[in-house]
């Protein structure tokens, strides 16, 4: 690939459509209007396209090999375009036409199966811009941008009518294979992803959640398999690591650099399950940060969550409104604030995924303001409801609501998220879908701690984006892009082949019409969940079309996905947008001691007064003396083992009380 | 206070009295006549002394001494018992401003018996009295300092400066009440060592001293203990290490359980705020990297991990509503989640101390080891040379409200302990004896603060915070005669052949400061004059101190009372229930915390731990869910101490 770079530096070699305003004259410059196309603009951008494809340098060919590498499992619409994106930079060159257009040879399909298709007479609205241009599409990528391009014939015309064509959506949080108490959400690969195309979302990036003790890589495969016979649209895989030790190291290590894996979510709530101490999350970033890739963090404190849920449960609330009382937006900020300044200690880009309050926004903000590299994400469900409704009489609807960290009851929250979301000091929009159905909820009717969480959210996604910023006036169409799709797709290193409208792109494409209006309601939704927690709100703005890697899903409310048509799109670690600057500051924070004589003063002899107090560096070396207690502890025993033992770096304690013990106070009597 | 004839001369005349024609004394700080007589006629129920010590005193009020007959400014705290003090001078401090929180005006102080008796001009008094002269200078209440460590050892090695030279030391710097810290290892009893700490005290100190104590290892089986040192003992503050891990470090369950139980005792929880699991990662980090001297500590202890900590810490407070005092506020962040969580109403206060008002942390890149090893402190003094102006600016407009010292000295060759590995390097600076002075010339001097703020910082907030007010931190009828004549306009320079440490080393080395003490009355005696410090070892007594501070308690107080929780009456659920057990198809058994609570089918291997044991019927603990087994990540208080039982 890098090849064909060089073959351009050549002037002769040039293709045309770059090398023409050069070799004119400089009298041409002509203005075509604000929003219509600047002759070059676009190709200058996306020719380039494969000296984006990221990654450690030589590693792997950048896109096609992965791609072919992964997923030659039988899946030919997979492999078609994969192959067909080698090409077309090598062939460029030899092109003698016309200064636009840009012809393929050696295009030939063995399956014929893809469509071409021209969307004529659009606004492209990328994140930087917008333009009036047409799009042709062939073999699921995008292979032109412009105006009069030169297409072959017999080819399907899509008329946009100056409606806007833009990036398909990229939904950077969905759990539809998240069980819960061995209970999977009522949405799976095929639902959810039904549910996303419906709203324009063309990609989804799921959770793999294991659960404590389970392999990591098994995990991973399992979700794969499902999600490759299931799902209708592109997907990829956060990877959930539900606990830190040295055997995930090398899961993760494999994840990372075999199976295209680059963002792995960690717990801080949750005690006793999946939550890590803030000393294994200072590992976990450091080995994720070696590995370039992103870290995921559920930000709430899981401690005083689980303080305040017994306490709550011993005050006789048992409602799903004891659900947001135990985990009070304070605790979430916190666990916020925690997580960036770990990430600052370690160097290491945080994503907080599923920001649900105003305070734990700010404190993004903030962070942001002072250099750290954060991101953060509103979900759909933040973005459009408030917390009210745990306090609703209907259990069932009270239930719906409940996720994980609760929807602030503060009803300026969605207004506060939206204006950050504007203005950039929150990145990404997900939607957090896990959809529950009620009678799945009602697991928890007795105990709002046992109620699985998870809301609905895919399908409404961007519409309430639009509604609420765009229409609103808050934000315009390119930031709308770019929060609904580009920015979820440079931080996940999926950029540019998803997330922009370009040339080599893959044909991702949503027509988007401001003027839809549609009223939310369970009946009418893609979802198979029973309860909407958006029903009956308004909302303008909808796609008219979407198209899933070149073909028509969804048009005029007509649904046509096909299961299982979806692949899993690889990522490499080390995204740009997440680690260059962590990269220099690596450079620059490098730590120099001060060099000076040795210190000859008199030195007081510790060994002689060690009145009660452990021996000096008790937490860190002596791994067998330990203080004697004061008293003759008549379980102390003179085993010991001797030579390393493998935690020697732990401190022995004397006898001690326990009053918290893992997992719940008491249960030795009760081993069942 | 209940009998008629108890009521002094001047409540019976306030209401027998012809109106009395209103008169205007002129100038902003004179005396408004009776201005502090009614904020310090009800002393005896503020007064700290428990109980017991209340019902005795009113009894035996001599009425003879009670001579307001012609001084319209005289005052005369009838039923002053001198119960248990040591004969004191009679003094009299004539011709200086008295400066307290809320005002200042020129009058003389009157003490005898170590209390003071009567304030205002031309006062009436025996013959023979001692005149302290304090013409043209301030006379305040003896400097409080919250927060020292004369006793606490580390790593074995005792302070360099025990309780008698440091409380000389206070002294000499103008503060007359120091409350020290006891530091509890894990697994001692802590009435003992408090009761050991007292005697010592009792023992040692030459001022009045009262005690905090630290917490190392919280369970609830110290409930018992705390409730004793609350009620009995005079303790109402104790502090928590989130730092130090696995040696005093609490986890935030420990933390919001004892700030329970603290709130229901009426304590003030304090916490040493810095974030020692990160810490730990980075000393390792740093210590493998090959820094070992003295700049690993601040580079190991940067300033955000002490601002998570603060928040964490104000955080886990606002849930238990528990009154938070976070000690040593080092840094510009932390100092500013204090105030903005202030804002927010929450109730927390935070403490700079002297030497993080004074100077920097660039000093632990010293080439010469013994200086950079004297500023190790935790949290370290921060790099940022604006930080101790930014600390000065909060706390004159309130954000920060109480000024300590955190005195822990050690001298070189014990700081040398660490001179291979700066981990090991004793924590602790001094500051006890230039407290006042730093905060007159960082704040006052340089016009951020009035006089009235000074004494607030450097005395009265902390009265107030630990509820020794008004019998410190006021000068006041019936206050004890802790009082400094405070020079503003003399300076002194500070330097480790002039100060009254012990310790070889000062941080504050060459600092040059205005404002200087230049008469020292601890207990109602002259224990500095003239530059000459005249100490009694032991002389200093124990203050106890009673729980519920109004100060901070009120507004917990209404809190409770406001943020009682309901839940939603609804009628129950009668939909479909999913049925968990049928549909645990492919997850393992049941890793999952919140399983129910009954055994689970299972598809694995036969589980040999399991057992078909159960009880019937409900059991207490019916509302935890029983888990199957579950590899153990962090039990509490460290990992895997089932190996070794000692």
């Amino acid at each position: 690939m890098s090849d064909c770079r060089r073959q351009w530096n050549r002037e002769d070699e040039l293709p045309v459509y770059l090398a023409g305003p050069i070799s004119t004259g400089p009298n041409q410059r002509k203005t075509y209007g604000m929003f219509s196309s600047v002759e070059g603009a676009f190709e200058s951008k996306t020719i380039d396209f494969d000296n984006y494809a990221v990654g450690r340098k030589g590693s792997r060919t950048p896109r096609s090999g992965s791609g072919e590498r992964l997923l030659d499992n039988g899946d030919p619409i997979g492999k078609t375009p994969s192959e067909a994106r080698a090409p077309p930079p090598s062939n460029a060159p030899a092109e003698t036409d016309s200064s636009s257009e840009v012809r393929h040879s050696g295009r030939e399909r063995h399956d014929g199966e893809t469509e071409r298709l021209l969307i004529k007479g659009g606004r492209v609205v990328n994140d930087d811009q917008s333009l009036y241009a047409d799009v042709y599409i062939e073999d699921g990528l995008i292979k032109q941008v412009g105006e009069n391009l030169v297409v072959p014939g017999g080819v399907k015309v899509i008329e946009a009518d100056g409606r806007m064509v833009i990036p398909g959506g990229i939904d950077v949080n969905t759990c539809l294979m998240k069980p819960h108490l061995g209970v999977r959400p009522v949405d799976d690969f095929l639902q959810g992803t039904r549910a996303a195309l419906a709203g324009g979302t063309t990609m989804i990036i799921d959770h793999v959640t294991p659960q404590p003790g389970d392999s990591l890589l098994e995990a991973f495969e399992r979700w794969q398999e499902a999600a490759d016979r299931k799902a209708c649209c592109d997907y990829s895989l956060h990877v959930d690591v539900p606990q830190w030790n040295e055997a995930v190291k090398d899961e993760l290590e494999l994840l990372v650099q075999d199976k295209g894996i680059n963002s792995f979510q960690v717990y801080m709530a949750y005690k006793d399950l999946y939550q890590m101490t803030d000393s294994e999350l200072y590992e976990a970033f450091c080995f994720l940060k070696q590995l370039g890739a992103v870290v995921l963090v559920h930000a709430e404190n899981g401690d005083l969550i689980a303080q305040e849920q017994s306490k709550i449960l011993g005050m006789g609330i048992t409602g799903p409104e004891g659900h947001p009382l135990s985990r009070p937006e304070e605790l979430e900020a916190e666990a916020v604030f925690r997580a960036i300044t770990l990430g600052n200690r370690v160097n290491c880009p945080v994503y907080v995924a599923k920001v649900m309050s105003k305070s734990a926004a700010d404190a993004i903000t903030q962070a942001r303001r002072k250099g750290s590299v954060v991101f953060g994400e509103p979900i759909t469900a933040s973005l459009a409801a408030d917390g009210s409704h745990y306090w609703s009489k209907n259990w069932a609807k009270a239930a719906a609501y409940v996720t994980s960290p609760p929807l602030s009851p503060d009803p300026t929250t969605p207004d506060h998220l939206h204006t950050l979301l504007s203005c950039g000091d929150l990145q990404v929009v997900g939607s957090a879908h896990c959809a529950y159905s009620t009678s799945q909820k009602a697991i928890g009717k007795d105990d709002f701690t046992l109620i699985p969480e998870g809301t609905n959210g895919a399908e409404e996604r961007m519409a309430f984006v639009w509604d609420k910023a765009v229409a609103m006036g808050k934000m315009d169409e390119n930031q709308f892009v770019a929060v609904t799709s580009t920015n979820a797709a440079k931080i996940f290193n999926l950029y540019p082949r998803k997330g922009r409208i370009a040339a080599g792109s893959d044909a991702d494409v949503v027509i988007w019409d401001p003027d839809n209006v549609k009223t939310i309601t369970a009946k009418l939704q893609q979802s198979a969940a029973d309860y909407n927690i958006f029903e009956g709100l308004e909302c303008r703005g909808g796609p008219a079309l979407v198209m899933s890697q070149g073909r028509v899903v969804y048009e005029d409310g007509k649904l046509q996905a096909q299961q299982g048509t979806g692949r899993f799109i690889p990522r490499k670690p080390f995204p740009d947008f997440a680690y260059q600057r962590i990269k220099f500051r690596n450079q620059v924070k490098a730590r120099q001691a001060v060099t000076r004589g040795i210190y000859d003063g008199p030195v007081c002899d510790v060994v002689l007064t060690p009145k009660y107090i452990t021996p000096a560096p008790s937490a860190k070396t002596s791994p067998t003396s330990h203080q004697p207690p004061p008293i003759r502890n008549l379980h102390q025993s003179n085993f010991s083992l001797s030579g390393a033992q493998i935690d020697d770096n732990i401190p022995r304690r004397s006898g001690h009380r326990i009053v918290a013990p893992p997992g719940g106070r008491s249960n030795i009597t009760s081993l069942g | 206070m209940s009998h008629e004839d108890d009521c002094s001369s001047l409540l019976s005349r306030l209401g027998s009295d012809s109106p009395r024609p209103r008169m205007k004394y002129g100038g902003m700080f004179c005396s408004v006549e009776g201005a502090f007589e009614n904020k310090t006629l009800n002393f005896e129920s503020f007064s700290p002394q428990t109980q017991r010590h209340r019902a005795s005193r009113p009894r035996n009020n001599d009425q003879d001494k009670c001579l307001a007959t012609t001084g319209q400014t005289m005052v005369f705290f009838s039923g002053q018992e001198n119960f248990g003090r040591r004969e004191g001078d009679r003094l009299i401090i004539k011709g200086g401003k008295v400066v307290n929180d809320d005002q200042s005006f020129y009058a003389d102080v009157y003490i005898e018996d170590g209390i003071i008796k009567q304030i205002g001009e031309n006062l009436i008094v025996p013959a023979g009295v001692k005149i302290v002269d304090a013409y043209s200078q301030l006379v305040i209440p003896g400097g409080i300092d919250a927060n020292t460590n004369l006793r606490s050892p580390q790593r074995g090695l005792n302070p360099a400066d025990d309780l008698y030279h440091g409380t000389r030391a206070a002294l000499s710097g103008g503060t007359t009440t120091i409350m020290d810290h006891v530091l509890v290892e894990p697994g001692s009893s802590l009435l003992s060592v408090f009761e050991q700490w007292k005697e010592a005290g009792e023992q040692r100190a030459c001022c009045d001293f009262s005690l905090h104590l630290d917490i190392t290892r919280w369970h609830e089986g110290l409930f018992e203990e705390l409730e004793i040192l609350v009620k009995d003992k005079g303790v109402n503050a104790f502090l928590f290490f989130m730092a130090y891990k696995d040696k005093y470090q609490s986890s935030d369950s420990q933390l919001y359980e004892a700030f329970c139980v603290l709130r229901d005792l009426g304590a003030i929880a304090q916490v040493h705020a810095e974030n020692g699991d990160i810490i730990d990662e980075e000393q390792k980090k740093l210590l493998g990297l090959g820094i070992t001297g003295p700049e690993g500590h601040i580079l190991s202890h940067p300033e955000e991990v002490e601002t998570e900590a603060v928040y964490r810490a104000v955080t886990i407070a606002k849930q238990a509503n528990c009154p938070l005092y976070v000690t040593k506020v080092m840094s510009k962040s932390a100092a500013d989640v204090i105030a903005k969580a202030r804002k927010k109403g929450m109730v927390v206060y935070g403490e700079p101390i002297t030497v993080s008002l004074a100077t920097d942390g660039s000093h632990y890149w010293s080439k010469d080891w013994a200086t950079a090893a004297a500023f190790v402190m935790s949290p370290p003094l921060n790099s940022d040379p604006s930080t101790p102006q930014y600390l000065t600016s909060l706390l004159a407009c309130g954000d920060l409200q109480v000024t300590s010292s955190a005195h822990a000295t050690f001298s070189t060759a014990q700081k040398a302990v660490g001179k291979d590995d700066f981990t090991l390097i004793p924590e602790g600076t001094n500051g006890i004896e230039e407290r006042l002075s730093v905060v007159w010339d960082r704040a006052v001097a340089t016009g951020k603060m009035d006089e009235n703020e000074f004494v607030a910082v450097t005395s009265t907030n902390a009265a107030k915070l630990f509820n020794i007010y008004p019998k410190k931190g006021r000068i006041a009828v019936g206050s004890d005669a802790d009082i400094v004549v405070w020079n503003p306009k003399d300076t002194r320079t500070v330097s480790a052949t002039t100060h009254n440490l012990m310790v070889e080393v000062n941080i504050l080395e060459g600092f040059e400061f205005r404002g200087v003490a230049s008469v020292v009355i601890s207990g109602g005696r002259v224990v500095l004059e003239d530059g000459k410090l005249n100490v009694t070892e032991g002389s200093g007594r124990f203050v106890p101190r009673k729980a519920f501070p109004d100060a901070v308690y009120k507004r917990i107080r209404a809190r409770s009372k406001m943020a009682e929780t309901r839940g939603v009456p609804r009628g129950s659920y009668d939909g479909p229930v999913h049925d968990v057990i049928s549909m645990n198809k492919s997850v393992p058994p049941t890793p999952t915390s919140r399983g129910p609570p009954c055994p689970k089918t299972q598809t694995g291997p036969r589980n040999l731990h399991q057992s078909g044991f159960t009880l019937a019927g409900a059991q207490i603990d019916d509302h935890i869910p029983r888990r199957s087994a579950q590899r153990i990540v962090a039990p509490p208080g460290g990992r895997s101490n089932i190996t070794s039982l000692s």
